[in-house]
């Protein structure tokens, strides 16, 4: 009662008298009034403002940065991006390079990047709420803003928008871009790029049409069961499946597997011819087989590549039919493999598969005992196979690759939040809805599909931002940073039947196809001698003995070898000189000046070695026998320019002149190597007969 | 009654409605160390904003040198560092494991891992990390490619260092000692130009033909960032304009 009485007290006071009402009411309207003004002076932004200016007040430049400092709030537009940015108005210092060690944000220069702020603004790349001009709008206000700032460490997604080549500054887009079509992303997941080509799996998963043939219904179920057990490299996920489930998807597996006609020995050999384990690990060696396959060494670490499947425990899991089969011609059985076909002696598929056969594990199938499958299980593993979509990566017969068996992810970096369900935990953000994802799928659901990957956490990461460059704006850029893209390339006639059967391109490109290993060889033809290649492909020695990789010895015959060398001298031609061009001996003052310039002025030795008592140089390939490989032309136009022939050799363009060019091309091709006195003046004869053909 | 009612209420809601505490409580330490060590994880350089390829690995030591098991460890680093975890308990061998995510700014960022004896009293290690920004990532891809090979001491199977067969042995990119002392402009022009054209070793081949002038710029930021004791200042200058 007593408030009551008070208040009206108040209200008869107030408005009792209407000049002192009008005087009241005048005074609410003129506050209100002022309310706009006054939030806009005590602004946040206004607020930086005159930080800045008490920051920079003090510095030996502060006359510059005065003059160059634009107050009120800052915008750039880009329209054609559908931009507006309003970031410089607290960033104030983002251009100013002398300001890039101040660690007072947001003061502190922007580090060096190609692009200037002005044309490309700041959200094209950090995304953000560009147009809020308080902090915690601009970059927090994640909750209701589709796009929130994107977190630094999937910053190179945005130069992913596009670009659709590799960039050098790029290196985590560059590796999250190759996982993606390795580690089989894209065999379940359509990815359209923003230039229309489709990604397509750059791995190699086994058909399964021929399994029964190739290895045993225990190992098939323990895989399915957990493929990491058997191999920690194996590209395929754990699905989690019940001992059931793994059972019955083996069953089927098992009953779906038709026999191919694999290639027997040519001629009986004797069974008795016991597998010396000596001679079969230095068969291995002298093949390189680690080149591509690696084992697990005592310590648990792994040796050698990892272009073919791991192979400690290959005993456990090939039959030795099988093996010796594979051996004798991989492709017989799987035509697209990237195994070449080594023209093995029965001999050496013996003593190679006894060698391998003995890499077994004992405990992996010590407890699998699987009773006769029946029709039921099998058609469970068939309904299995179809629901976890086995068949987007392996070849089955009798089941289909299902089209669009995953959602498309061609747009995935600009999927709204209202489309997604988050696994608890997650924050709500596109960033972490997809890292989670990659990381741990099965965190959103125990029953989805999707398993989970054996990833580290950089190779996540690298996938996340792989995939948040897949947005509406980079589908919509224009013009956009042209790709570079695997050509077609087939190399043609019974020539070039051969080079698809050893397999070149696993290792070796050619015109823009094929892989990394080992050097390109478009222009191989202009660069070495046609004796030395042959004798090369004869018996494959070493040009850089630091590299554990080298090229196998395919024992091919003699009449291989001269059509391989026949075909790569004629037809993988540089355009941009004449192989002849240069003639193939020099007199011997130019040897000199060329062996003098050789080692002190341009101090080659310290990269290659000529002399192996004096010169320790180990990044090049040796030159003892340069001579006798190389063509004298290759070599001038080398000298004068090595990234022309081979972009991106470490060798440096040196700017050499052509009188020192000549000189070393005179004293290079002078080095014939130390070949067996008898033999070299007839071997000089040839190679200079070959040069002049 | 009703009043006191009221209140209660009031309060009631004000309790339920204030934030949980995000921070998990500390857990109780089993025993006490007397000193801190770095076992692996120091002076990783990263990509500003990414988590650090290797974790950072501490150990709690007793007096005597021992690891002590249980012990507790609790980690501090600048804004934007992101540990998983910043507080623990140390293992069976006495060390604590967390997983670092570097801040989104280029630079060094100082770690402090420490650890408190029964009467509270802390003993702290600092350990430093370096981000990377574009330039620099793009000059620590330039060096892969030309140029670790003679400045890098570590050899690995698959790419051997050539530093220890060249007459004059080479600086190491970390080795801020002697590279911090020679001006940006020394640096290119040697860069450039090659050993040969400043009367150094006609080793260092030029580059400047090979590499573009953004590309030699973001080779001496990288040279520069990661400079061990830092880069400073601006150095002695030998090259004639």
């Amino acid at each position: 009662m007593r408030v009551r009485e008070k208040l009206d007290a108040v209200r008869s006071f107030l408005f009792a008298d209407s000049a002192r009402t009008f005087g009241i009411i005048s005074v609410v309207f003129l506050v209100s009034l002022a309310i706009a003004p006054a939030k806009n002076h005590f602004s946040e932004w206004r607020h930086y403002q005159k930080q800045y200016v008490k920051l920079i007040r003090t510095r030996a430049d502060a006359v510059t940065l005065q003059r160059h400092l634009k107050t009120g709030i800052q915008q750039i537009w880009i329209p054609e991006h559908g931009i507006v940015d309003r970031c410089t108005t607290c960033h104030v210092g983002l251009r100013e390079e002398s300001l890039s060690t101040v660690t007072t944000q947001p003061f502190r220069a922007h580090p060096p990047i190609p692009h200037s702020l002005t044309d490309f603004g700041c959200s094209t790349c950090h995304r953000g709420q560009g147009g809020a001009t308080t902090l915690e709008e601009a970059h927090r206000s994640t909750l209701a803003w589709e796009e929130p700032i994107l977190p630094a460490r999937y910053i190179e997604s945005s130069c992913g928008q596009c670009h659709l080549a590799d960039l050098p500054g790029t290196p985590q887009l560059n590796y999250g871009r190759k996982l993606l079509a390795r580690e089989g992303c894209v065999r379940c997941h359509n990815v359209r790029q923003p230039d229309g080509v489709v990604m397509q799996g750059t791995d190699d998963p086994p058909s399964l049409q021929h399994i029964a043939q190739k290895t045993t219904r225990e190992w098939v179920y323990a895989w399915i069961k957990n493929p990491q057990a058997y191999s920690s490299t194996a590209t395929m996920p754990n699905f989690g499946l019940s001992d059931d489930d793994s059972r019955d998807i083996t069953a089927f597996l098992m009953a779906q597997s038709t026999p191919v006609a694999l290639p027997g020995p040519e001629k009986a050999t004797s069974s008795t011819t016991a597998a010396d384990p000596t001679a079969g690990a230095s068969l291995y060696g002298q093949s390189f087989c680690a080149s591509c396959h690696a084992v697990q060494n005592a310590a648990g670490n792994m040796v050698g590549g990892d272009l073919g499947p791991e192979l400690t425990k290959i005993g456990t899991k090939a039959k030795p039919e099988w093996l010796e089969a594979w051996l004798r011609n991989p492709g017989a059985y799987d035509p697209d493999t990237k195994m070449p076909h080594y023209r093995f002696t029965e001999q050496q598929i013996k003593t190679v598969a006894g060698f391998l056969e003995a890499k077994t594990d004992s405990d992996l199938l010590a407890n699998v005992h699987l009773p006769d499958s029946t029709p039921q299980q099998i058609a469970h593993g068939k309904q299995l196979v179809n629901e976890y979509g086995c068949a987007s990566c392996h070849e089955i017969n009798g089941v289909r690759k299902p089209d669009n068996f995953a959602p498309d992810l061609s747009h995935v970096g600009s999927r709204s939040l209202a489309q997604l369900v988050f696994a608890p935990g997650v924050p709500h953000t596109l960033p972490d809805y997809i890292g989670a994802k990659v990381r741990d799928p099965r965190a959103f659901g125990a029953s989805l599909k999707m398993p989970k990957f054996t990833l580290t956490q950089q190779q996540a990461d690298a996938i996340t931002t792989a995939l948040l460059a897949l947005s509406d704006r980079a589908q919509s850029q224009s013009p956009r940073i042209a790709t570079h893209r695997e050509s077609d390339y087939q190399p043609g006639g019974h020539a070039g039947q051969l080079i698809r059967d050893l397999r070149c391109f696993s290792c070796h490109a050619i015109n823009g196809r094929g892989g990394d290993m080992a050097p390109d060889l478009s222009w191989e033809g202009s660069s070495v001698q046609a004796k030395w290649l042959a004798d090369f492909l004869r018996n494959p020695n070493t040009l850089r003995p630091a590299l554990i990789r080298r090229m196998p010895k395919f024992n091919l015959s003699d009449a291989e070898i001269k059509e391989l060398t026949d075909y790569i001298m004629t037809v993988y031609q540089t355009p941009a000189f004449e192989s002849d061009s240069m003639p193939a001996s020099y007199p011997p003052a130019e040897v000199d000046r060329g062996r003098q310039v050789f080692y002190s002025k341009y101090a080659c030795s310290s990269c290659h070695i000529v002399d192996p008592a004096k010169d320790k140089g180990y990044i090049g390939p040796t030159l003892t026998q340069v001579g006798s490989r190389l063509t004298p032309a290759w070599i001038y136009h080398w000298l004068k320019n090595p990234q022309e022939l081979r972009p991106g050799t470490i060798e440096p363009n040196q700017h050499i002149s052509n009188d020192d060019a000549r000189a070393l091309t005179a004293y290079l091709v002078s080095l014939k190597g130390q070949s067996p006195k008898t033999k070299t003046a007839g071997r000089r004869r040839e190679s200079q007969q070959e040069v002049g053909r | 009654m009703k009043r006191r009612a009221l209140i209660l209420l009031i309060v009631a809601l004000l309790t339920g409605c204030t934030r949980k505490n995000a921070k998990t409580a500390a857990p109780a330490a089993t025993a006490y160390g007397a000193a801190i060590t770095e076992v692996s994880g120091g002076k990783q350089i990263a990509a500003a904003g990414a988590v650090l390829e290797q974790p950072l690995v501490v150990q709690v030591n007793d007096a005597q040198g021992n690891g002590v098991a249980g012990a507790y460890v609790e980690l501090h680093a600048p804004a934007g560092v992101v540990l998983e975890p910043a507080a623990g308990i140390t293992d069976s061998s006495g060390q604590f494991t967390v997983k670092v995510m570097l801040g989104g700014t280029a630079g060094r960022y100082q770690i402090t891992a420490l650890t408190r004896d029964k009467g509270g009293k802390s003993y702290d290690l600092k350990l430093e990390e370096i981000a990377l920004d574009y330039q620099q990532v793009l000059g620590r891809q330039i060096n892969r490619q030309y140029c670790s090979r003679c400045h890098d001491p570590e050899s690995t199977p698959e790419r051997v260092s050539n530093m220890d067969n060249l007459v004059t042995k080479p600086h190491a990119f970390a080795d801020g000692e002697t590279l911090n002392k020679i001006s940006d402009a020394d640096l290119t022009a040697i860069i450039t130009h090659g050993g040969a054209a400043l009367n150094k070793s006609a080793e260092m081949p030029p580059y400047g033909y090979t590499l573009t002038k953004n590309d030699i710029q973001a080779l001496l930021s990288f040279i520069r960032a990661v400079a061990d004791p830092p880069y400073p200042a601006k150095g002695v200058v030998y090259a004639q304009n």
